[in-house]
């Protein structure tokens, strides 16, 4: 056990690192790659949520005022992209980067200079990606699913795009290997995979999965990239190609991609919710399965979100009832942290109130995912605010939740001091309040027919409309507030006792100082 | 011990990185899959003729109108049916003769792709004989007249009134075989 150090200075003489931008440029050690991958994905989440407060601009009165139809596709699409590739993946890769090898006892990840690698790939990506706005004919504009034709006849701005997939998809594979490998060779004397705990778990899992869709994205925007300057015809039905087909293979890589930004998020909540709760997880081992479940079910549902572009009925009773079936395994997940809450001591500080939201409003946008799986519903249904309600309530109050709950839980941990609690509990209700104004009523402008992706839309649906845009509006500054308590905390927040919550039992919080070591577990711990 | 590791993780390392590859591969694998999915299963076989397996009973209740819609794209050809649309009973044998002109002074291929509405009239619309199954070469300022013979089954769901069979004209490049799929 790491000997306990009150203050930050005391161990600067063993850090050995350069000083200034060739520290960061440099490093090897998981705990700067993770805060740079965490602040990169901050970074890339203001800049996407940018351009969705310019979306929710033009959509707040009809007709177009701001954003020409063209401009408005391309803020969409590079919302989509950016918000997934960009904010939500490496936010989740820096977790993993600080919390995987604290949580196991290994002194780093397992290779260290590929994790530089894998980090500063990201900028490179998300320039082609940002800059692509400034070339001729614009960013891609056809969707962040990129269909053909539109992606195989768009311009420049596509190829920007499909270079940027690239290399965000080889950071992801550099980066899940490097967790996979940290995972199964370097965890401390003792900790075997049922001891594990539950957000190495889920990354495990989520990295598994990464390995194996990632490449097929990689193949299908290659193919894509072919189609558009080599002569092949992939997706081109006059040289015998079908454009369906690209659906299929984007989905197959779609389906798992949504739960890999889900996986870990359920294990942050499974890490938070035991902490303030103060009682142990409610069955673990049933997590763990319900996990791989979940993960090996997303294999193969992934043409419930091509219900309207042509199958057989039998296709479409079996995506129909594989999808319906997900419910199951994310009903045990649900149960159990309710369990866990059932009966506990329960206190309500800023991270349990993220982890408790995050319950709520996941089971609202699983809900509505069972009922877009019904074809004919979906049919209904397809590509209308509906799915957009149903996909920001597992992605926004679902992944960013988590994110969020990991933030503030961890914060202590790898800065040695407290964030501020009254405005995190500010952060947390503002962002539940202005998140259900923007979204909940998009469920009733789908049900109405509002389309997605169109900039103009009947009057019919105005008030709505300006409902959403002023939650979206609320929303977006109110994550401004969270980059305030961040640098706040991070610059002058008061100084964080050894073990500011109870209830937690994890190897960072019993066998490490706060705030961690520069370079921690370089003798394993022992766990019992 | 940490000498054994690092092989352990470098052995790792290998091991994903040919899982990834085998991935790679396995996305490119899918499009053959894909394609020979759709023949087994008789998706999408629009470029081939169809044989006639049992006698067509006409079904003289009803009547159908078949539209007819020709477009190029891409290469300067004049193409079109003779006739806009067609009314006729399902089961009744059908053919139409569609005309193309070359309007360039070059000579150039081109291979037609059928596209229906409602989508899956594929399964009830069998075609014995069609310019698309093949290549069209034209010489400069030709101008050819070509049929298709159709049937409608008699099994086409009776809220069908109305069909359209469309074909786009796209330019094959020169020693490029027609697509027959």
């Amino acid at each position: 056990m790491a000997a306990v150090h009150g203050d930050v200075h005391g161990h600067e003489h063993d850090d050995h690192h350069p000083s200034g931008i060739m520290r960061w440029i440099t490093t090897t050690n998981h705990k700067d790659i993770g805060t740079m991958y965490l602040w990169f994905s901050f970074a890339m989440f203001l800049v996407g949520g940018t351009l969705a407060m310019g979306i929710r601009a033009e959509l707040y009165q009809p007709g177009i005022q701001i954003l020409e139809p063209e401009l408005f596709n391309q803020f969409t699409t590079l919302h989509g992209l950016i918000m997934v590739f960009g904010a939500i993946m490496p936010a989740f890769v820096g977790f993993a980067n600080w919390q995987v090898p604290l949580m196991i006892g290994a002194p780093d990840m397992a290779f260290a200079r590929m994790n530089n690698w894998s980090f500063w790939l990201l900028p490179v990506a998300a320039t082609l990606l940002v800059s692509s706005f400034f070339v001729p004919g614009g960013a891609a504009a056809g969707g962040w699913t990129f269909y053909p034709p539109l992606s195989t006849q768009g311009g420049l701005g596509v190829d920007l795009m499909i270079f940027s997939v690239h290399i965000l998809g080889a950071s992801s594979i550099m980066g899940s290997i490097n967790i996979i490998t940290t995972i199964l060779n370097m965890r401390a004397p003792g900790m075997t995979l049922m001891k594990m705990p539950l957000f190495v778990w889920t990354w495990l899992i989520t990295a598994y999965l990464l390995v194996l869709v990632m490449p097929v994205l990689a193949g299908v925007v290659t193919m894509l990239l072919t189609d558009r300057h080599f002569g092949t015809s992939f997706f081109n039905a006059a040289g015998g190609g079908d454009p369906v087909m690209f659906q299929h293979i984007f989905w197959f890589f779609g389906h798992p991609e949504v739960y890999i930004m889900i996986l870990p998020s359920f294990g942050i909540v499974s890490e938070v919710i035991p902490t303030f709760s103060r009682k142990p997880l409610f069955g673990y081992s049933s997590m763990v399965y319900a996990t791989a479940s979940i993960a090996i079910l997303s294999c193969v549902v992934w043409a419930h979100h091509m219900f309207t572009a042509g199958m057989p009925t039998v296709g479409q009773l079996f995506f129909m009832y594989a999808t319906m079936l997900i419910a199951v395994p994310t009903g045990v997940k649900v149960f159990n942290w309710t369990a866990t809450m059932w009966r506990g001591s329960m206190s309500f500080e800023t991270p349990m109130l993220f982890a408790i939201g995050f319950i709520f409003l996941f089971v609202i946008g699983g809900f509505s995912g069972v009922i877009c799986a019904i074809v004919p519903i979906d049919i209904q249904v397809q590509d209308t605010y509906y799915v957009i309600a149903h996909f920001h309530y597992v992605l926004v109050s679902g992944s960013l939740f988590a994110l969020f709950a990991g933030a503030y839980y961890w914060i202590p941990k790898w800065t040695g001091r407290m964030y501020n609690e009254t405005l995190g509990k500010w952060h947390f209700w503002l962002s539940m309040f202005f998140f259900n104004l923007t979204f909940f009523v998009q469920h009733f402008l789908g049900l109405a027919g509002m389309p997605r992706r169109i900039p103009d839309y009947n009057l019919q649906f105005a008030d709505f409309n300006m409902i959403s845009s002023i939650g979206a509006f609320g929303f977006g500054s109110t994550q401004l507030l969270f980059l305030y308590i961040m640098i706040n905390c991070i610059r002058s927040g008061e100084k964080a006792p050894q073990k500011p919550w109870d209830g937690a039992t994890t190897l960072e919080w019993t066998h490490l100082p706060t705030p961690a070591p520069y370079h921690s577990f370089e003798k394993p711990p022992v766990v019992n | 011990m940490v000498e054994n590791k690092s092989i352990a993780n470098v052995l790792m390392l290998k091991k994903l990185l040919i899982f990834t590859l085998i991935m790679f591969v396995f996305g490119f694998a899918l499009v053959p899959f894909y394609e020979k999915f759709c023949e087994v299963t008789g998706i999408n076989n629009l470029l081939r003729p169809d044989i006639q397996a049992k006698e067509i009973q006409v079904d003289e209740s009803r009547w159908i109108m078949v539209e007819f819609d020709a477009n190029t794209r891409g290469l300067p050809w004049q193409f079109k049916p003779l006739q806009t649309n067609a009314r006729i009973h399902p089961g009744e044998p059908v053919s139409v003769m569609y005309e193309i002109t070359n309007n360039s002074d070059r000579e150039i291929n081109g291979q037609a792709i059928p596209s229906y509405s409602p989508r899956f009239l594929d399964k009830y619309l069998k075609k014995f004989e069609c310019f698309c199954f093949t290549k069209q070469t034209l010489k400069p300022n030709e101008t050819r007249q070509m049929p298709v013979q159709f049937v409608i089954e008699p099994e086409l769901p009776a809220d069908i009134q109305t069909v359209t069979i469309s074909y786009t004209f796209f330019e094959l490049a020169a020693g490029v075989s027609a697509v027959n799929k």
